[in-house]
Formats: structure tokens, C-alpha cells, sequence
């Protein structure tokens, strides 16, 4: 399934936040979105997984999506968003109840997720038990549940320590080879955007707008820390963020 | 020269009640023994309290000879009745207030001009609606019960996390699911310590009830022992009280403890 935005716009009362974006995102690969801070990105997340619409142009998904999958566009959050009055399994089993998942059928689905994002272990642990590294695999494993045919993650590991990053961010390679998602990944951080994404948009700065579309050209697998292709793309996107990352400073003092 | 070392001066700490055992009973036996010595040695007038000791007398007296329960049952009942039906009513109304802009827009002035009426001013008229009978108190106990509940309820969903409600949706999780596995836990912690403040008015309106037109009850017992300036049983009625206040707020201190586990 692949998903097409055409020309999108938004405005939040009179102020527009996004203009005139458009853009593929081919079934298979992870599309990394970075930008200033404020230009717009969450909501552009939130345009494309329709939980608000677009004041102009459209969120397009062409072709259906593959049989299993019980919730086609999933997100992961920041803040991880995980019920602190259930346990990790209860979490999970919330988004596979309304799907009539339930019993013993539940019980595996939560217990491939669980060892896939390596939390078997802390099944019947409360939220308010893990670290964030863990609650942010729990949110992880969630998503995975329902079999999504695209993720979408807000700055699923910018509330983690830089150790802890590291480490999810190669959990999440590893999930992507294992089963080839389709993802848009909001970031601020330059590492991961060229660590992770087939392609990297950069938005400028508020009113956002596309400045560039950025292939990276080597398998994700073969990314490491590093390496000094990858070293210069991230000097390159930084180049490019400076400025705009300065202006819209500036605006802040302004306003 | 070396400068003078000396630990930082600490700063934090406090903030932060903890419950401590026993202090409650200590300064509740600390009061009664001064009470006790005071009534004694005369530096109270016996106008002004009853010696304690005699209380508790007055009160196993009542025990003995099965009036505290001819009295504190068919209190018990009413108050058990009002309530249920204030609280769950209440809590049926918050929901709905903290989920519909319609219901909102139209209930929350209405509960805000019935909330500060003193209800006992209404009990003449409840008894001409409702009869002099039990349908009566358990009315005036209901409505006292319902405002706060409602405005509690709805300031409890209120507050609960848009973000999770958000994560709902993005699930696709369907409206009721919504409502039951991630508004109503949400909410629940509000509720719960809005019902401390809904029974403790419950138990006040309860004897005002009682006070009007009730043979048997703690309101009545307390109103008949007033008219007879009867001190020891005026006294011994506002012990039943205070310990019922006590116990209601317990049970909801226990219910707390089982259904917010997760809180920590
Ligand atoms: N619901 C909303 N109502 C009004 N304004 C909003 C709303 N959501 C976002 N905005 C505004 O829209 C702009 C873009 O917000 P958005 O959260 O999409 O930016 P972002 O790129 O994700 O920022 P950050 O990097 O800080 O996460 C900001 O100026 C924000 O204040
Ligand atoms: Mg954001």
C-alpha cells in the first residue's frame, strides 16, 4: 500500500502551518521528515494518518492493505500514550479487543510481539514500572500488534537518553528487516534521519514547506555510527536546517 | 587561605504528607482526656460539654438496650438509598457533561444554580412532593449527592489525557471502547475523591431529613435529646455521626487503594 500526498495545506486559525506538500511514499520504506522546530511536522503526521484533515489538498493510499493488517495506518507517540492503569499485555490487547482478538488468539499475538520487541519478560508489569526506553518498546510492540501497513512515529526516541536511543534505534533496523514496513519518521535528529530513512524530507521553517527530498542510497542494515558517507549527508541536512532553524528562532523572539 | 567548609544547608523535603499512624487517634484521646479532666475539675461548666466518660456510658447503654440499632438502621438505609442514587445519577450526568458539547452547554449552568440551594430550605417541599415517608429523604439525600458528584465526574473527564484518547482513535478503536477502557479509568481517580465531598453531604442532609418527620433514626435521636438538653445523648448522636463520617471515608480510602493500584 502506498500513500501519495497531494498538495497539502494547513492552517491553524488564519496561521499556516503547511503549504503546498506533496509527496510518495512507496510501501516498503521508512520516509524520515525533519525540520525546525514548530514547522509543522506532528501535524503532517497527523494529516497522513487521518486523525485530522487537511484544509487544502489530500492524504491519497493507493492499493489496499495486505491481508492481516487490522489497522493500515498506526502511530507510535513521543509520549508513548500507554493506558498507566494496564499492564504491558493489557496495553496491547486494547487495540486487539475491538478486532474480536481475544483468549488465546490474543495471547499469541502479544506473546510474538512481546518477543520480537524483547519484553517477554515484563508481561504483567505496569507502566509506571518501565523505563522510558521500555515503554517506548511497549508502544513498539503495540503497533506491531495490529500488523500495520504503515507506521508513523513522531519522534518516537526523542524523550530517551542518547544510550538508550542508540539501542532502540537498531531494534528498530531489525524490526524493519524482519518484516519490511512502510514508515514516516518525524525527527529532529539528524543521526537517525540518515541512520534510518530511504529518504529524508527536509520541511523549511513555519509555514512548512518541502525544500528537499534527500535518498540515501545504502542499505539501512549496513548503517553504522560512523560512517563517513553518512557523516557528511548529516552535515549536508544540517547545512540546510541551519539557516532555516535560525530564521525561525529569530521569528520566535519577534512574535 | 583555605575558605571554611561546611555542609550545603538542606533545603527540600515537606511537601510531600505521608501517613503517619496514630497520630490521628493521638490527638483525638489528647482532646478527650482534656475534655474529661476539664468536666471534672469544674473549669468546664457542665453547660457547655458532657464529661466524655458519661458519653461512652450513655452509648453502651444504647447498645446495650438495642436502641442504637432501632436508631442507626433505618438511618443507615436512607442514607445508603439517597446516595446510590445521587451518586450514580451524578456520575451518569458527569459523563455525559464531559463527553457532549449539547449536554454541556445545557446542564452546567443548571447544576451550577441548583448546586449552592441549601436543600435543607427545600425538605418542606420535598415533603409535599415525595410524602412525609422514607421518598422524601431519600430525595433530599439524592439531590444533595447528585450536584457535587456531577461537577466532580466532569471535571474528572475533563482532565483526562487527550493524548490517550488520541491514541484510542488512531487504533480505531470503536466510540464505546473509547468511553469505557480509557475515559472512565482516566476519570476515575476524580470521581472517587469527588464521592468523599458527596458523602460527607449525604450524612449532614441525612439528618437534616431525619430531623423532620422521623420517629427512629440518628437525626431524630439527636433532635429529641436537644429538645430535652439532654447533653450526654445529644453527644453520644454526634459520636455516630463522626464515626459514620469516618467509615465512609474509609471504605472510600480502601477503594481507592484497590482500583488506583496502578498509581502507586
Ligand atoms: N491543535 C493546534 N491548534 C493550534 N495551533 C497548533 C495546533 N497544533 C499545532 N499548532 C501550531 O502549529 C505549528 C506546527 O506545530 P507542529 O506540532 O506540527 O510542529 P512540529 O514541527 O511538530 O514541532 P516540534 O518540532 O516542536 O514537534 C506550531 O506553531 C503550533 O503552535
Ligand atoms: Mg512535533
Amino acid at each position: 500500500m502506498d500513500l501519495t500526498l497531494q498538495r497539502i495545506g494547513h492552517r491553524y486559525g488564519g496561521m499556516p502551518v503547511l503549504q503546498d506538500i506533496s509527496l510518495r511514499i512507496p510501501a516498503g520504506e521508512i520516509l524520515c521528515v525533519i525540520g525546525p522546530s514548530g514547522c509543522g511536522k506532528s501535524t503532517l503526521l497527523r494529516l497522513i494518518g487521518g486523525l485530522e484533515r487537511p484544509d487544502e489538498g489530500e492524504v491519497l493510499q493507493l492499493g489496499d492493505a495486505p491481508e492481516g493488517c487490522l489497522n493500515p495506518l498506526t502511530y507510535v507517540f513521543q509520549d508513548f500514550a500507554l493506558l498507566p492503569w494496564r499492564t504491558v499485555e493489557g496495553n496491547i490487547s486494547l487495540v486487539l479487543e475491538d478486532h474480536g482478538i481475544r483468549g488465546k488468539a490474543a495471547r499469541a499475538v502479544i506473546a510474538d510481539v512481546l518477543a520480537r520487541t524483547k519484553l517477554s519478560d515484563f508481561r504483567a508489569a505496569l507502566p509506571r514500572q518501565l523505563s522510558g526506553g521500555m515503554k517506548q518498546r511497549v508502544a513498539i510492540a503495540r503497533a506491531l500488534a495490529v500488523n500495520p501497513a504503515v507506521m508513523l512515529l513522531d519522534e518516537p526516541l526523542s524523550a530517551l537518553d542518547a544510550q538508550t536511543r542508540e539501542l532502540l534505534m537498531e531494534d528498530l533496523v531489525a524490526l524493519w528487516e524482519r518484516q519490511r514496513f512502510t514508515g514516516v519518521y518525524v525527527t529532529h535528529n539528524l543521526t537517525e534521519a540518515v541512520r534510518l530513512g530511504h529518504r529524508i524530507a527536509v520541511l523549511s521553517r513555519r509555514p512548512g514547506r518541502l525544500r528537499e527530498v534527500i535518498a540515501v542510497n545504502r542499505p539501512i542494515a549496513d548503517r553504522r555510527a560512523g560512517d563517513s558517507d553518512l557523516d557528511a549527508l548529516q552535515a549536508r541536512l544540517w547545512d540546510l536546517m541551519k539557516q532555516e532553524a535560525l530564521a525561525a528562532d529569530q521569528e520566535l523572539l519577534d512574535a | 587561605m583555605p575558605e571554611r567548609a561546611r555542609p550545603v544547608p538542606f533545603r527540600g523535603g515537606g511537601f510531600a504528607p505521608v501517613a503517619k499512624r496514630g497520630t490521628g487517634i493521638a490527638v483525638f484521646a489528647l482532646l478527650l482526656a482534656l475534655i474529661e479532666w476539664g468536666t471534672r475539675a469544674g473549669w468546664i461548666s457542665n453547660l457547655t460539654l458532657p464529661v466524655p466518660s458519661d458519653v461512652a456510658a450513655t452509648l453502651a447503654g444504647m447498645a446495650r438496650s438495642g436502641a442504637l440499632w432501632t436508631h442507626l438502621a433505618p438511618s443507615l438505609v436512607r442514607l445508603a438509598v439517597g446516595s446510590l442514587i445521587g451518586v450514580s445519577a451524578g456520575i451518569a450526568v458527569g459523563v455525559m457533561i464531559g463527553l457532549f458539547s449539547y449536554v454541556r452547554a445545557g446542564l452546567v449552568p443548571l447544576v451550577a444554580a441548583i448546586f449552592p440551594i441549601p436543600k435543607i430550605a427545600l425538605l418542606p417541599l420535598f415533603v409535599i412532593w415525595f410524602g412525609i415517608d422514607e421518598a422524601s429523604k431519600y430525595a433530599l439525600i439524592a439531590l444533595g449527592t447528585f450536584t457535587p458528584t456531577v461537577v466532580a465526574t466532569y471535571g474528572a473527564v475533563d482532565n483526562v489525557d487527550r493524548s490517550l484518547v488520541r491514541m484510542g482513535q488512531s487504533f480505531g478503536l470503536k466510540w464505546s471502547s473509547i468511553v469505557r477502557k480509557i475515559v472512565l479509568p482516566g476519570a476515575l481517580p476524580g470521581i472517587l475523591s469527588g464521592l468523599r465531598v458527596s458523602l460527607a453531604i449525604g450524612i449532614i442532609l441525612l439528618v437534616a431529613a431525619e430531623m423532620l418527620g422521623a420517629e427512629h433514626g440518628i437525626g431524630a435521636y439527636i433532635l429529641q435529646a436537644g429538645s430535652l438538653y439532654d447533653l450526654e445523648r445529644l453527644f453520644a448522636g454526634v459520636v455516630i455521626l463522626s464515626v459514620l463520617g469516618v467509615l465512609t471515608s474509609w471504605v472510600i480510602g480502601r477503594a481507592e487503594r484497590r482500583l488506583l493500584r496502578w498509581r502507586g
